[in-house]
């Protein structure tokens, strides 16, 4: 896992311009585009320090309020053979940096389908998807390989913890291959589980086994943390706590989350409330007044 | 499923099949050999003798427990073969001038038999004809008893007496200069001063009746006549070197069997337990229907039945088929007239009742695990697998690994048995490979010894009498013989306590430059003025050490019987004997200072005109050059031993693929989910492939030296199985046959990597993460 040690954080211009640039390098499509002399430029520089360390990846980087992803007619059709399933039917979306979002829907309403999509997990049918200017629905398996080791921690209903590793070895797993990592124990710490690094999941209940992967996912200081149903398997006191995790992570350290939940009782916490309907964004709200977790109740 | 099923279903077929083949060529190679012995009426007792009127026949036949007796003349011949310089050899058999013979009848493979009244007639037997292409019509100039003739070959044809064909005193057939000739009674009389006697009887025993007796009333009849000694077919030539080529048989037909099944069932265990695990909610589901355990048990053993009918189905033809192959190189080998391929049901139904109790011990555990689960329970998802820190982690080694290498090494802790079991059947893969190439190496190490450093001679002749040491001097007086040792060759029994054994006794010059006897470091040893010398595997048969004291009863000359004491064993790989200070045997005989012949250094460069001078010296019995001995002893073992040497490797390569391939599939489901997780956090391919692989490698590079150890074990059983008098071969094993060994192992693990490596590249990973596990 050999990196090269971290950069600090580009300022002013040189960011902007090594953000303008470098997705094409990263997303591994250089070549389809005739590149400008400036951008080439770019391009090797970006070639030696190996590609990614030229986009920062940390959020607060990122001036909070900026539009970190937008989609554009958001399309994806599963072909069944016989029948097609319209999963999206044209998502138009923002998402901004450092915001809390949580994506509300019915079951089979398409949220699972959009979060593997920003997430790097799976491709569009069409429309556009974009990180930073970067176009993520041309990459290739290689491209969103890096960039979801790279930029997005991700939290699932079933943890997903590796068993035969101890809860700071699953931390672990990630930051050796990050680039500007917290330390495991960092990371355990913001999720209250300073007490627990050398379990194994096996000895961990569930509300602690979801607090370990929601510090593996953050632990690399990713630029968006996408959690579907992260509370889905648990019981409401357990999921509060959870949501205290996530809440706590978004307030302190600012990664940009988006939630994915179809009990609109957690809705209170976000900032902002995207509802999806078959397929298509029925409505957008936005909370004045945030809910703590700890007062939500279902 | 269905490519671990294949795998499965490969292995059991392999393991059948082996099975099949093994036993049915064994079957038929027992059939076929009683079958032609009492069809063509094989003799039980034989005895030669130096010369007997014809009236004694009548008197053998009044022995209690005698059957029928044929009385025959035996002669030696030489042969000469125009555009075949190297010295022809064989024996002249005769046959009534009427009729066919009463015993040992011949198989007529062309022509005819000799007619009454021809005396240049003679049937010629198969092998002999093949390695010279001789036909019906051929002319043979032979000289029996120093007298040049003039034969017409009328006939090819085979006898049991001579399954194989061997010079007497050789240890392996040389079918090009060493043949059997049937010629009628009456020519073959006059031409060998044996009109009117034989100096040959054959016999065959009444039922019910001891052999011992026989030999013994045989052998006090024929002591006036200069008797030889009586044998039974036990100490027959033929029909003792047919016997130990089936004993070896015997043992692969039930080690590498043992073997394959043995995988095969641990695999069905694996796969099976596997398979109900991630089928448990499929389960549950049935038991909430009302379905029985037993109903569930079933469905599953219909499965493994499924899988097990492949295999059996594929092994039982594979194994009929490769078995007519083998019996057929058998039949070719031998030269049998005909071929019994013989395929008992109790073959079939053992290889299904063993295949099938593999596949139930297999799939025992696995069921019971999934027909007692509660349907509740199993419809939760499975918690957690507890792991531990490892070992080697514990022990302070933890801070080099990487998460990945802390994953591989804690998931092969967690399931010791399992790896274990994996460990094993890759490490019998590696053993299998090793047993099939570690005898070229035996063989190329016993040739440097016997013919490198035991016997140096290059060319070996012996007189028709023992002869005075004059004839030595007269032979190295020919120009190209630099040359010569002599030696007295005198048939005798060995006896120390209830057993004995027929050999002869080679009396040696004490410091040869050309026959050596060899310790078991390989030095020179002295012959001591007194005392015997064996070969250190006849050692073992009789039974002695070094101080006891043999009784020896020569079977030749005044049949004199002596008390010798043994002086030390010697190392041979080839053939056994028993060796004395050739002064000392004199003695013992009561004879002057005579030999039997001479072991010749020569100039290979002038080989053509020594052997046509030898031919035209009447004493000559028989020439025999060393090379042609090496040749013949490397074609032998080559065709005898090494027929199996194919199927060996086929077979290791399955075992290791199979396995590998095995255990790389249930890793494969039963960690998909982890790695599809790992590929979402950002892991590349490469790093999941690691994880995955590198516990397959860990357990292939952990087999690899355990096999080495299994391999050197089953070498070891395998050569004291087959050995016998014919060889011994010694445990060589050259660095070449490890690397071999592990390399076969290493590719099949390789290629079942690189499937599941595909395999790999393909996860669905939303598809995994989405459902619980
Ligand atoms: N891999 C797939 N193949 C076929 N159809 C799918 C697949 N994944 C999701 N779908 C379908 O797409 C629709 C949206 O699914 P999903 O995004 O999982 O919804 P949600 O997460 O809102 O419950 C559903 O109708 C679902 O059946
Ligand atoms: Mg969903």
């Amino acid at each position: 896992m050999a990196h090269p040690p971290p950069q600090k954080p580009a300022t002013g211009r040189r960011t902007a311009e090594l953000t303008e640039s470098a997705p094409a390098a990263i997303l591994g499509q250089t070549k389809r585009e005739p590149a400008s002399p400036s951008r080439s430029i770019v391009l090797i520089t970006a070639q030696i320090g190996k590609t990614m360390t030229t986009i920062s990846p940390a959020p607060f980087e990122t001036a909070p309020g900026t539009t970190l992803f937008r989609t554009r007619g958001l399309t994806k059709v599963y072909d069944m053979g016989a029948v097609q399933v319209h999963a999206l039917r044209g998502v138009d979306l923002e998402l901004f940096a450092g915001e809390l979002v949580v994506l509300l829907g019915p079951s089979g309403s398409g949220k699972s389908t959009l979060l593997n999509i920003l997430g790097g997990l799976d491709t569009a049918t069409d429309g556009a998807v974009t990180y930073r200017d970067q176009d993520l629905t041309r990459a290739n398996d290689e491209a969103l390989t890096e960039y979801r080791r790279f930029h997005v921690g991700f939290v699932f209903q079933f943890y997903n913890l590796i068993p035969s590793l101890t809860a700071r070895e699953n931390v672990a797993v990630v930051t050796e291959i990050a680039e500007k990592p917290m330390t495991p124990e960092a990371a355990l710490a913001l999720v209250d589980l300073s007490d627990r690094l050398d379990h194994f999941p096996a000895q961990l209940s569930g509300g602690q086994q979801q607090r370990v992967a929601i510090a593996r996912a953050i632990a690399k200081n990713p630029a968006v943390l996408l959690c579907d149903e992260p509370t889905g398997a648990l019981d409401s006191e357990t999921g509060i706590v959870v949501l205290e995790a996530l809440e706590r992570v978004n307030r302190e350290i600012g990664t940009t989350t988006v939630v994915i939940t179809h009990n609109a009782d957690i809705a209170g916490m976000a900032d902002r409330v995207i509802r999806l309907s078959n397929g298509l964004i029925a409505n957008v709200q936005r909370n004045e007044h945030k809910k703590a977790p700890q007062e939500l109740h279902w | 499923m269905r490519g671990q099923a294949l795998a499965i279903a490969g292995v059991i077929a392999g393991g059948v099949a082996t099975f099949v083949m093994s036993l049915s060529t064994l079957d038929s190679l027992r059939l076929t050999q009683a079958t032609y012995y009492q069809d063509y009426r094989f003799a039980q007792v034989f005895a030669s003798l130096k010369r007997a009127p014809l009236s004694l026949a009548s008197r053998i036949e009044e022995i209690p427990g005698v059957d029928r007796v044929e009385t025959r003349v035996l002669a030696p011949v030489t042969v000469e073969i125009e555009g075949f310089a190297d010295p022809v050899t064989g024996l002249l058999i005769s046959v009534p001038d009427v009729g066919e013979p009463l015993l040992n009848r011949l198989f007529l493979r062309a022509g005819r038999f000799v007619h009454p009244n021809r005396e240049d007639e003679v049937v010629i037997s198969d092998a002999f004809a093949a390695a010279h292409g001789f036909t019906p019509g051929t002319k043979l100039h032979v000289t029996i008893n120093g007298k040049r003739k003039h034969l017409t070959v009328v006939g090819v044809a085979l006898s049991p007496e001579y399954i194989y064909e061997i010079r007497p005193g050789a240890i392996f057939p040389d079918y090009a200069r060493y043949g059997i000739f049937w010629m009628a009674r009456t020519p073959l009389s006059t031409a060998y001063d044996m009109e009117g006697a034989f100096n040959d009887v054959a016999l065959t025993q009444a039922s019910g009746t001891v052999l011992q007796d026989v030999i013994d009333r045989l052998d006090a009849l024929l002591e006036r006549y200069g008797g030889r000694g009586a044998y039974g077919r036990e100490d027959q030539v033929s029909h003792k070197y047919l016997s130990q080529e089936i004993k070896a048989l015997e043992t692969f037909a039930i080690v590498l069997p043992a073997i394959f099944l043995a995988v095969a069932a641990f695999l069905l265990n694996v796969v099976i337990s596997r398979l109900i695990s991630t089928q448990r909610e499929q389960i549950a589901a049935l038991k909430a229907f009302g379905y029985r355990n037993m109903e569930i048990g079933i469905h599953y053993m219909k499965l493994v039945l499924m899988i097990l009918a492949a295999g059996l189905a594929g092994g039982i033809g594979g194994g009929v088929w490769l078995g007519r192959s083998m019996s057929n190189l058998y039949q070719e080998f031998f030269r049998f007239p005909f071929l019994e391929y013989q395929l008992e049901p109790y073959v079939i139904t053992t290889t299904c009742l063993v295949g099938l109790a593999a596949a139930l011990l297999g799939t025992l555990h696995g069921v019971r695990r999934a027909a007692v689960l509660p349907p509740a329970e199993a419809m939760r998802p499975e918690p957690p697998v507890a792991y531990r820190e490892t070992l080697i982690e514990r022990a302070g080694l933890k801070r080099f690994f990487s998460q990945p290498t802390r994953m591989i090494a804690r998931n092969i802790e967690r399931k010791p048995l399992k790896s274990l079991l994996s460990i094993i059947g890759i490490a019998f893969a590696c053993a299998i490979m090793m047993l099939g190439s570690f005898q070229e190496d035996a063989i190329d190490y016993m040739v440097n010894v016997q013919f490198g450093l035991s016997q140096r001679e290059d060319l070996t002749v012996s007189f028709v009498e023992p002869a005075a040491p004059r004839a030595l001097y007269e032979l190295e007086s020919f120009e190209g013989i630099e040359y010569g040792e002599p030696f007295r060759a005198v048939p005798a029994r060995l006896r120390f306590e209830h057993r004995s054994y027929r050999t002869a006794i080679q009396g040696l010059e004490p410091r040869g430059r050309l026959k050596r006897l060899l310790n078991r470091k390989l030095e020179t040893i002295t012959l001591p003025e007194n005392g015997l010398m064996l070969t250190d595997y006849l050692g073992g048969i009789l039974g002695v050490r070094p101080g006891d004291t043999l009784r020896v009863e020569v079977l030749e000359g005044s049949r004199p019987v002596r008390e010798v004491p043994v002086a030390a064993l010697v190392s041979e790989y080839i053939g056994v004997s028993a060796y004395m200070h050739r002064e000392t045997l004199n003695r013992l005989m009561r004879e002057g200072n005579v030999l039997s012949g001479a072991y010749l250094a020569a100039d290979l460069l002038k080989e053509n005109e020594i052997f046509s001078k030898l031919r035209e010296v009447p004493r000559i019995a028989g020439t025999v050059a060393r090379e042609d001995a090496i040749r013949s002893f490397y074609e032998t073992m080559a065709e005898s031993i090494l027929i199996f040497t194919f199927f060996i490797v086929l077979l290791a390569g399955t075992i290791a693929f199979g396995v590998v391939y095995n255990s790389a599939r249930i890793a494969l489901s039963e960690r998909g989910r982890e790695l599809a997780s790992l590929r979402v956090l950002g892991f590349t391919r490469g790093e999941i492939s690691y994880i995955l692989l590198g516990e397959l490698g860990v357990l292939t590079l952990a087999a690899i030296p355990i096999g080495f150890l299994i391999g050197r074990g089953l070498c070891a059983y395998l050569i004291v199985a087959v050995q016998s008098e014919l060889y011994r071969i010694p445990l060589i094993l050259e660095q070449s046959t490890y690397a071999f060994a592990a390399t076969v192992v290493i590719l099949s693990a390789c290629i079942s990597g690189l499937i599941v490596r595909r395999k790999l590249d393909h996860l669905d990973l939303v598809a995994v993460l989405k459902t619980k596990e």
